[in-house]
């Protein structure tokens, strides 16, 4: 058994997939429309393009935003994906307009960052500090 | 309003007021993140939120909504009630 996707729950799938790719940066893997209108909808890092995909997927169950709205008050992000320098990634994305609820900030082995995905959810983006030197 | 006093009387309390100095305005995320991974505070998210409550009725932070996130912000106010009673000299003596 191995893992090869993960989802975030998306308000809307269009344009999920444009914040995802022309923001930040991820590639269109799967694009399969389901009926209803819904599609199975994921990306890629272009880093690991056949690595685990991020399904993009409905938040239309009545019990979802609700859930997602209760975490983003309380500041919880729905996922993490890993950085190689977080503040890099906090300038680029603050210079495209994205909003973060928490700026890159030192939390012991890692540094992170909060961000809003415009769907919805809050997405940490974290970045391993370098070992120790010795 | 809470009890100013017992309010500081706890450390994490305390320690939660050092990471608002440090940076104010947060989510109740990260002020758990800090705790947990600054200060090895293993509370849950549920003792760290009942903290800010006791907090918050003393007036020594004030939550605000900005769309659908809610941030904490220290109000130091009340310590100026403190030096108020028991004022502060108006220099540090000579020794």
């Amino acid at each position: 058994m191995r893992i090869n996707v993960t989802s975030v729950l998306v308000d809307n799938q269009d344009k999920a997939l444009a914040f995802y790719t022309d923001v930040l940066g991820f590639l269109k893997k799967t694009d399969i429309p389901l009926g209803g209108g819904a599609k199975w909808l994921t990306v890629v890092s272009p880093d690991a393009p056949d690595g685990v995909e991020l399904l993009l997927e409905p938040d239309a169950h009545p019990a979802a935003r609700p859930f997602k709205e209760a975490l983003v008050e309380d500041g919880i992000p729905y996922t993490s994906f890993a950085v190689d320098d977080v503040q890099a990634e906090f300038d680029r994305l603050s210079g495209l307009g994205v909003t973060f609820v928490q700026p890159p900030t030192p939390m012991g082995p890692v540094t992170t960052a909060v961000f809003d995905d415009t769907c919805g959810n809050l997405i940490q983006i974290a970045e391993m500090s370098s070992a120790p030197a010795g | 309003m809470g009890d100013v006093f017992k309010a500081l009387s706890d450390a994490t309390r305390r320690t939660i007021l050092d990471e608002l100095t440090d940076r104010d305005g947060q989510t109740l995320f990260e002020i758990c993140a800090r705790l947990t991974t600054k200060h090895k505070l293993g509370a849950t998210r549920q003792a760290i939120s009942q903290h800010l409550d006791v907090l918050e009725s003393a007036g020594l932070i004030r939550t605000e909504r900005s769309g659908r996130y809610k941030f904490h912000y220290l109000d130091t106010t009340p310590l100026r009630e403190i030096a108020e009673r028991w004022p502060l000299p108006a220099k540090e003596p000579d020794r």
